[in-house]
């Protein structure tokens, strides 16, 4: 079974703006950020979604 | 020897051919290789031969003997879920998807063939019978010209006009033309996308095809032949480097997005007018007829 249509991950540079619940990833710059998306996307088999500059979120459609 | 044998083996021999005409493979590969030929062509043998039967059965009045076509239908709306159940089966394993319109649609075509082949081993038994060999096969051709023409279908250029649009992103969005396709987060996706993805525009011809084509199965269908016919930059775990067709609320264009491996403009736009038009996609809604109201 795979969990679709979710937030399976949250990452961000700014914990307070981050939603509380899901697995969350403190990052501290925008590189960092990217860099672990990248990482976690073929692992969730989702796609890394941009919400603003400071947050982004990993779905599986 | 009965006067029915040759008749008989000759309406056989003009529904076999009929069948085999009508089984191509073609750029959508199926029936793929001969295990699936063979079940296709023996199918069209038992239908040829129960087309052809019932023609010296009815004459010698055996008026029952018609029922035994009941049988055939039970046994070709079997071949429609026997088709509907194997492309099902393999669809979750395709890199870019039939669909179910698509799978429902070559179903159907599978069981309607092999109607068209009773009917011309019934025509040309029966023409063989009532006057000689040569308006037989006279009967025969004309038999296989209408069934070429009923298994024609439309195609989607006849519908839409197509137009090539470099695929943009604004910030995280990609777009073609003006139509919002996904949200992309990663850079590096974004620049995969931008070198490998191609954009097309569909653009209605009138009311009809724009409900036509904003059916979910045959936008679908047209990912699926493009991503076949061209190949497709994708595989398991890169969900982000995925086809899609969206469409504009305002005029009802449809924008299609594809990562084909071979990049060649011209060469898209005729696979993409050549998309048949599922039949379980069409729409007519001017059809409707005002004087109902």
């Amino acid at each position: 079974m795979s969990i679709e249509k979710m937030i399976l991950a949250v990452i961000t540079t700014n914990p307070k703006k981050a939603p509380s619940g899901i697995a969350v990833f403190h990052c501290d710059n925008q590189e960092e950020m990217y860099k672990i998306c990248s990482v976690l996307e073929p692992i969730l088999d989702g796609i890394a979604h941009k919400i603003t500059d400071e947050i982004m979120i990993i779905v599986k459609h | 020897m009965s006067e029915y044998v040759y008749p008989v083996l000759f309406g056989m021999a003009c529904g076999l051919f009929d069948r085999i005409l009508m089984l191509r493979t073609d750029y959508r590969q199926y029936p793929t290789y001969l295990h699936g030929k063979i079940i296709h062509v023996a199918l069209g043998f038992i239908a040829s031969a129960l087309g052809a039967v019932a023609v010296p059965a009815l004459m010698e009045e055996n008026i029952t003997a018609i029922t035994f076509l009941t049988v055939a239908a039970s046994q070709f709306r079997e071949v429609r879920n026997m088709e509907r159940n194997t492309l099902a089966q393999l669809d979750s394993y395709e890199l870019v998807s039939r669909g179910s319109t698509y799978i429902e649609g070559i179903a159907v075509a599978f069981e309607s063939r092999n109607y068209l082949v009773i009917f011309t081993a019934m025509i040309t038994t029966l023409v063989y019978i009532e006057f000689n060999i040569v308006v037989g096969l006279i009967a025969a051709l004309i038999c296989i010209l209408i069934s070429k023409k009923l298994m024609g279908g439309g195609k989607l250029k006849d519908i839409v006009d197509i137009e090539f649009v470099k695929p943009h992103f604004v910030n995280e969005g990609l777009y073609i033309d003006n139509i919002y396709i996904m949200n992309i987060g990663l850079p590096q996706r974004q620049e995969e996308i931008l070198k490998y993805g191609m954009g097309f525009i569909l653009k209605p011809k009138n009311f009809d095809a724009r409900s036509t084509i904003a059916n979910l199965g045959q936008r679908q269908a047209i990912l699926h032949d493009v991503s076949v016919a061209l190949g497709v930059y994708r595989d398991s775990g890169t969900p982000a480097l995925v086809p899609l067709a969206k469409r504009d609320l305002e005029d009802g264009r449809v924008a299609v997005f594809v990562l084909p491996q071979n990049r060649d403009i011209q060469r898209a736009l005729e696979i993409i007018g050549n998309t048949p038009t599922l039949e379980n996609a069409i729409r007519m809604p001017t059809e409707r007829n005002t004087k109902e109201e």
